[in-house]
C-alpha cells in the first residue's frame, strides 16, 4: 500500500525529510539500551564512575567479558556464566528437538487423518498456549518431586516440552492445512501409510516451519524465567536466572561492566539467531495472531 | 512418490493387510493421545489442583483441610493484592495503549516506500528476541539515578535535571512501561505492517484520486481495515501484561518495598517465599480468570467470524 503520489515540490521533500528523521531517531532509541549495554561492557570500572553512559571507553577491555564468563559471583558461587551458558544449551536442545517433534506428529494427524473428535482435540490443546503459568506452578512442584525430577535438567525438559507442544501443534497444523490433501490421498492409494507419508511427503516440504517452530521454541526456552527459577537447583539453573542472581549480589564493588558483560552473555544466542533467520522469527510471533 | 502399486493379495497377505488397516486407523488417534493427555494432565488437572488448593489452609506444604473461599476474602482484603491489581491495570493499560499508538505510527511510516525498510525493522523488532530479564537489567542499568540517565543528561550541563523513576515508589511503575513497551512496540509494528500490505491498493488509489488528503485516507479507510490486528495485538499484549513477572524481578525486584509488584510477583512470593500456598494459589485463580476474561470474548469473535465468512 505505498503508494504515496510522489509530488516532487518543496513540502513533499520536507515530509520526506522529516519521515526519515523521525524513523531514525526512533532505530537510534531501538538501539541505545543496546549500544549501552555493549559500552559499559568493554570499559574499566573508572571509566564508567567518571564518564556518562555514551562515553566512549578509554581503553577497550574485555576483562569484565571474562570475568563474567568465568568468575563472577551468583549468589554464593563464583564460578561466572559458563556453567549456567551450558545449563540452558542441556535444557533448550531435547527440549526443542522434542517439542518440536510431537508438535509435527500432531500437526501431520490433525490435519490429514482427521478423526471425529478432531477439532475438539485441537481446541484442548491449544488453551495451553493461554494458560497463565502462575496456575501451574505449585502442582508441577510436587509432580517434578514425585517423579524424582526435582531441581533437575530433566525436570526443566520435561516441562518445556509439556507447555511448548501446544505453540508447536499450533504451528504445524497451520501450515499442514495449506498442503493439499490429493498429495496425501494419492500416495495413500499407492499403498503408503501413516509414517511413509509423514517421513517422505510432508517432512520433505517442512523446511520453512520446522525452522519458524524451532527458533520459537529456542527463543521462548532460552528466555525462560519463571519455570527456572520455580523448578531449577543450584546445578540446573538456566543463563536467566544466573544473570538474575548476579545483578542482585550485593556484595563488595558492584561491577557494572561485569553485569553487562553477563547480559550481553545471556542475550547473544538468542540475538544470533534473530539477526540470521529474523524472518522465520517475526513469522513465528505472528503465526498465532493473524490470521492466514 | 511412492508407487508400489500392489501385487494382487493372496489370502494371508490380505488378512495381515486388515490388521494393518486396523492399526492404520487407530493410529492416528495413538499418536495424539499422548499429547491429549498431557495437556488434560497438566493443563486441565492442575488448573483444577490449584482451584483445591486455593480452598484450603495451606501454607508451607500443600495440605487438604478446605475452608471454603476464606482465601479469596484474605486475598481481597489484602493491601499488597490490591496494589498488585491496581498496578496491573495501570501497567497493563499504558502498556497496550503506548505499544499500539508506537507501533502504529511506525507502521504507517514505514509503509511509505522508506529505503532500508528492512534494516530499520530489524532494529525496531530486535528487544523482542531478548529475554526479559536481559531486559531488565539493561533498563535498570539505564534508569539508575546515580550513573544513568539521569547522570548523563546531568554531565551536558543541566544541573536540575531529575529522571529518579526508578526509586520513586510513586513512579517505579512507570519504568515497567518503558522498558516493556521498548520490547513489545516493534512486534505491534510487524502486525500493523503486515495488516498495511494485506490493504488493497486499489481502495487507495480510489480514494486519493478522490482528492482525499493522506491523513483523511488513514483515518478513514486505514484503520477501520487494521481493526482485526488491534484486536489481535491487544489480547496479545494484555497476555503479556497479566503474565509479567521476569520484567519485574530483574528491574524492580517488585520494590521500592512492593510499589512495584504485579499478580505475577505476589503469586511467585506467597507461594514460594512466605508459606502461604493457600493464597498464592488464589491468587493464581483470579490471574486464570483475568486471562479467560479476555481470551473468551476473543475465541467468541473469531469463531463467529470463521463461521460467517
Amino acid at each position: 500500500m505505498a503508494n504515496m503520489v510522489r509530488r516532487h515540490t518543496t513540502s513533499a521533500r520536507l515530509w520526506r525529510g522529516g519521515l526519515y528523521t523521525l524513523l531514525i531517531v526512533a532505530a537510534l532509541v531501538y538501539l541505545l539500551p543496546l549500544v549501552v549495554m555493549l559500552l559499559t561492557s568493554l570499559k574499566p570500572l573508572d571509566d564508567i564512575r567518571a564518564g556518562g553512559l555514551l562515553s566512549l571507553p578509554s581503553t577497550i577491555s574485555f576483562e569484565a567479558w571474562s570475568k563474567a564468563w568465568s568468575s563472577a559471583c551468583t549468589g554464593m558461587r563464583c564460578n561466572g556464566m559458563s556453567g549456567y551458558f551450558l545449563n540452558s544449551i542441556a535444557i533448550v536442545v531435547p527440549a526443542v528437538a522434542i517439542s518440536s517433534f510431537v508438535g509435527a506428529l500432531n500437526g501431520y494427524v490433525l490435519t490429514k487423518w482427521r478423526f471425529r473428535g478432531a477439532n475438539l482435540c485441537f481446541a484442548l490443546l491449544l488453551f495451553g498456549c493461554f494458560v497463565p503459568f502462575q496456575v501451574v506452578l505449585m502442582p508441577m512442584a510436587r509432580t517434578l518431586g514425585w517423579l524424582g525430577l526435582a531441581s533437575s535438567t530433566g525436570g526443566l525438559v520435561l516441562v518445556h516440552v509439556v507447555y511448548g507442544i501446544a505453540f508447536t501443534t499450533l504451528f504445524f497444523r497451520n501450515y499442514y492445512v495449506s498442503i493439499p490433501d490429493e498429495m496425501i490421498a494419492a500416495a495413500k492409494l499407492d499403498g503408503a501409510g501413516f509414517w511413509r507419508i509423514f517421513w517422505r511427503i510432508l517432512l520433505p516440504v517442512s523446511g520453512p516451519i520446522i525452522t519458524v517452530t524451532v527458533i520459537w521454541q529456542f527463543t521462548q526456552i532460552w528466555n525462560d524465567f519463571l519455570f527456572g527459577v520455580s523448578f531449577a537447583g543450584f546445578d540446573s539453573q538456566p543463563v536467566t536466572v544466573a544473570l538474575n542472581n548476579m545483578v542482585n549480589t550485593s556484595t563488595g564493588v558492584k561491577e557494572y561492566n561485569v553485569d553487562m558483560a553477563a547480559a550481553m552473555i545471556a542475550a547473544l544466542p538468542t540475538l544470533v539467531v534473530y539477526v540470521l533467520a529474523g524472518k522465520y522469527f517475526v513469522r513465528g510471533l505472528t503465526a498465532g495472531s493473524v490470521k492466514g | 512418490m511412492p508407487s508400489n502399486v500392489s501385487a494382487p493379495a493372496t489370502g494371508e497377505r490380505r488378512h495381515r493387510r486388515s490388521l494393518a488397516g486396523h492399526i492404520e486407523r487407530v493410529l492416528p488417534r495413538l499418536v495424539v493421545a499422548p499429547s491429549l493427555a498431557v495437556a488434560l494432565f497438566f493443563v486441565y488437572g492442575y488448573m483444577l489442583w490449584t482451584f483445591l488448593l486455593s480452598l484450603t489452609n495451606s501454607r508451607m506444604l500443600p495440605q487438604y483441610d478446605f475452608v471454603g473461599f476464606a482465601q479469596y476474602a484474605r486475598l481481597f482484603a489484602n493491601e499488597r493484592w490490591h496494589v498488585a491489581a491496581t498496578n496491573l491495570v495501570v501497567f497493563g493499560g499504558l502498556f497496550i495503549v503506548s505499544c499500539l499508538v508506537i507501533g502504529l505510527l511506525l507502521a504507517i511510516f514505514l509503509d511509505q516506500r522508506i529505503r532500508q525498510e528492512g534494516a530499520l525493522r530489524t532494529v525496531y523488532l530486535y528487544p523482542m528476541a531478548l529475554s526479559l530479564i536481559v531486559t531488565g537489567v539493561v533498563w535498570r542499568w539505564l534508569l539508575n539515578p546515580g550513573l544513568g540517565i539521569q547522570a548523563m543528561v546531568r554531565g551536558w550541563g543541566f544541573e536540575d535535571f531529575t529522571f529518579n523513576w526508578l526509586v520513586d515508589s510513586d513512579m517505579a511503575i512507570y519504568t515497567l512501561v518503558i522498558a516493556a513497551v521498548w520490547q513489545a512496540s516493534g512486534f505491534v509494528m510487524a502486525l500493523f505492517l503486515a495488516g498495511l500490505r494485506s490493504i488493497d491498493d486499489s481502495l487507495f488509489q480510489a480514494a486519493a484520486l478522490d482528492g482525499a488528503s493522506l491523513p483523511r485516507i488513514y483515518m478513514r479507510i486505514v484503520l477501520p481495515s487494521l481493526r482485526p490486528v488491534v484486536f489481535s495485538a491487544v489480547m496479545i499484549l494484555a497476555h503479556i501484561a497479566i503474565k509479567s513477572f521476569d520484567l519485574v524481578m530483574a528491574l524492580t525486584g517488585g520494590g521500592p518495598g512492593y510499589a512495584t509488584d504485579l499478580p505475577a510477583t505476589f503469586m511467585y512470593a506467597h507461594t514460594f517465599t512466605r508459606g502461604q500456598i493457600g493464597l498464592g494459589s488464589a491468587s493464581a485463580i483470579m490471574m486464570l480468570c483475568g486471562v479467560l476474561a479476555i481470551l473468551v470474548p476473543y475465541l467468541y469473535s473469531e469463531l463467529r467470524g470463521q463461521r460467517n465468512g
